[in-house]
């Protein structure tokens, strides 16, 4: 079996971001760029059950300009067998993303499609759920925990982190799964991985090679900074505290 | 797979709701994205939309007729196969429900339901949705949250089809219902209505807590400790401080990670986000993605040894010292929960 891992390049998770004074959105020149945490942990999960003798080849696929290229070096450096870059220069919207993955699941017929639940810039989470959607495929997201597949490679057990705590299900495969937090920890790729990686194979594809339309069906406005809150006040003791609780702020 | 490919012109101002239930009755987050609704345009229809199967299920269609007067239909769709929500039979069922009336807006409450469902329906709707709606400028205008709610992003929807959102509901909170209303209830009719055979997910268990402790999303007050309450032990602490102000108990990702608290507790950008007029924070040094679930308390407060910790920046009022001193006085010292 083949698993197909999207991965996306983003913001640091710990950079303090800036709102452009043109409003048009978030200044990302000269920032921190990094493979998205939840993309890392689907990689990850992927590896696993590759390790674990379940999954032939990892192969990792990220779709945006060309420095893409180096959040598939790190994917690879991690494990993945090749990468796959599909150009592009404008920022889609994650409906895009998932024809985009749709094709490639069409040409390279995984029994996998791993994503990140959400990316930690748009906060989205809806890539999976929509590639899963245009497959006709069933969908596990927000898994936490490991995942199980059956001997014949006919299903897969997945924990889902939901509002009341946890769910499990059984997904039929091929399936698409999205990973939360709590899934797995990362690996670091190692020097000699690092070295490794840089021959294993990376195929540039294009939306006209996919034959995937453009959908532009959401204009961005304009961004802009949350309301600031007032700034707080230290206070000394916890009568005090209490007192500023019970008379100012009315809340005990 | 698409099921219609080609977009029927919507009609006006008709919203459904995907509606969610428990225990015969509407979860309050369905009630708040009925609110939200009423933002999207003035002679908006609302029709709300539970799936399920038996008694449970009609007895929660009834409460929903009349859990808002905004709410002009309640539509049924009772089945063993929606027993538990999954995805695929949901999303096909909404599409089955607009193949029979069009609708110019459907929605869902931002809760893990939400989320997992409406994408789905919007891809078979060949539409791109806008997630996490914070704020409604209109009937194609709205805000969302990006970057850990660090910026706030206002989008228009220009589509021809159906305009499908998931709504933040701690951004559209429910005020007491005066005037009451009943909605028409009417039983889907699924006799044509077809899953795929194959390709399926089933439903196999799940864990849940059992608590009379008000719901993290809706507490008036939420209390909140981080790892460096150092156990689980310890954390009960935190849950005497909630019981006694009548809260519920919030964690940060560190608490969870850590095994002190189940995830269903995590409050932040990828857990739970809260909205509470006072929220308290004991042990927690205040990450990013911690803070994108609180920033809309009224009051937030802060106990941390660290008086360099990023938490003081949001807090309201903030107190440097023991989280082990700290406690225990305010059990003592404060007054009983009004």
């Amino acid at each position: 079996m083949k698993i197909l891992v999207a991965v996306k390049r983003v913001v640091d998770y710990a950079v303090k971001i800036r709102v452009k004074p043109d409003k048009t959105g978030v200044d990302t020149q000269n920032v921190k760029m990094s493979m998205n945490p939840f993309c890392e942990i689907a990689l990850e999960e992927a590896l696993r059950i590759k390790e674990a003798g379940f999954a032939k080849e990892v192969v990792a696929v990220s779709i945006g300009p060309p420095q893409c290229v180096d959040t598939l070096r790190t994917g690879l450096a991690m494990g993945a067998d090749r990468g796959i870059h599909v150009e592009a220069n404008s920022s889609f919207l994650p409906l895009t993303i998932a024809k985009i993955l749709k094709s490639l699941a069409d040409v390279e017929n995984p029994g996998l499609i791993f994503l990140g639940k959400q990316a930690i810039d748009d906060d989205c989470n809806q890539t999976g759920q929509m590639v899963a959607a245009l497959l006709g495929w069933p969908q596990a997201t927000f898994a936490s925990k490991v995942v199980v597949l059956d001997k014949d490679k006919q299903f897969a057990t997945v924990d889902r982190e939901v509002d009341g705590g946890l769910e499990t299900l059984s997904v039929d495969l091929p399936a698409v799964i999205t990973t939360d937090l709590r899934l797995n920890q990362p690996r670091y790729a190692t020097l000699p991985n690092i070295m490794k990686a840089k021959s294993k194979p990376i195929k540039k594809m294009t939306l006209e090679d996919l034959k995937v339309d453009i959908k532009s069906d959401i204009e961005i406005v304009e961004v802009t900074e949350p309301p600031k809150r007032k700034s707080g006040v230290i206070v000394s003791s916890v009568d005090e505290l209490i007192d500023k609780l019970k008379n100012e702020a009315h809340v005990v | 797979m698409l099921i219609d490919s080609s977009p029927s012109p919507t009609s006006l101002d008709a919203t459904l709701i995907l509606a969610e239930h428990e225990s015969g009755s509407i979860k309050a987050q369905t009630v708040s994205t009925v609110v939200a609704a009423n933002h999207l345009g003035e002679s908006s229809s609302v029709s709300l939309l539970l799936a399920g199967s038996g008694s449970s299920l009609q007895e929660a269609a009834s409460q929903a007729a009349s859990c808002h007067p905004s709410v002009s239909e309640v539509l049924v769709a009772d089945s063993d196969r929606f027993e538990y929500p999954l995805a695929e039979p949901w999303a096909k069922l909404v599409d089955f429900v607009r193949q029979q009336r069009d609708y110019s807006h459907i929605l869902a409450s931002s809760s893990s339901f939400g989320k997992n469902i409406l994408p789905r329906v919007a891809a078979l709707l060949d539409v791109s949705p806008v997630t996490d709606v914070v704020k409604i400028l209109g009937s194609n205008e709205f805000i969302r949250p990006i970057y850990a709610g660090n910026a706030l992003c206002r989008v228009r929807y220009t589509g021809a089809g159906p305009c499908v959102l998931t709504i933040r509901t701690t951004s559209f909170p429910v005020t007491p219902i005066t005037e009451s209303k009943k909605a028409t209830i009417s039983q889907i009719d699924l006799s044509k209505f077809k899953e795929d055979a194959v390709s399926r997910s089933r439903y196999v268990g799940q864990s849940t807590q059992d608590t009379e402790r008000p719901d993290l999303g809706s507490a008036r007050v939420v209390i909140t400790g981080g790892r460096a309450l150092k156990s689980v032990e310890n954390f009960k602490m935190i849950e005497k401080l909630a019981e006694k102000l009548g809260g519920a108990v919030g964690a940060t990702r560190a608490a969870v990670d850590a095994g002190y608290v189940p995830n269903d507790l995590q409050v932040g950008q990828t857990g739970k986000i809260v909205a509470p007029e006072l929220y308290m924070a004991f042990g927690v040094s205040g990450a990013i993605q911690h803070l994108a679930g609180i920033k809309d308390s009224k009051v937030i407060v802060a106990v941390n040894k660290d008086a360099d910790a990023p938490i003081f920046q949001v807090a309201d009022y903030g107190l440097v010292g023991d989280l082990f001193e700290v406690i225990p006085e305010l059990l003592e010292k404060l007054p009983e929960k009004k």
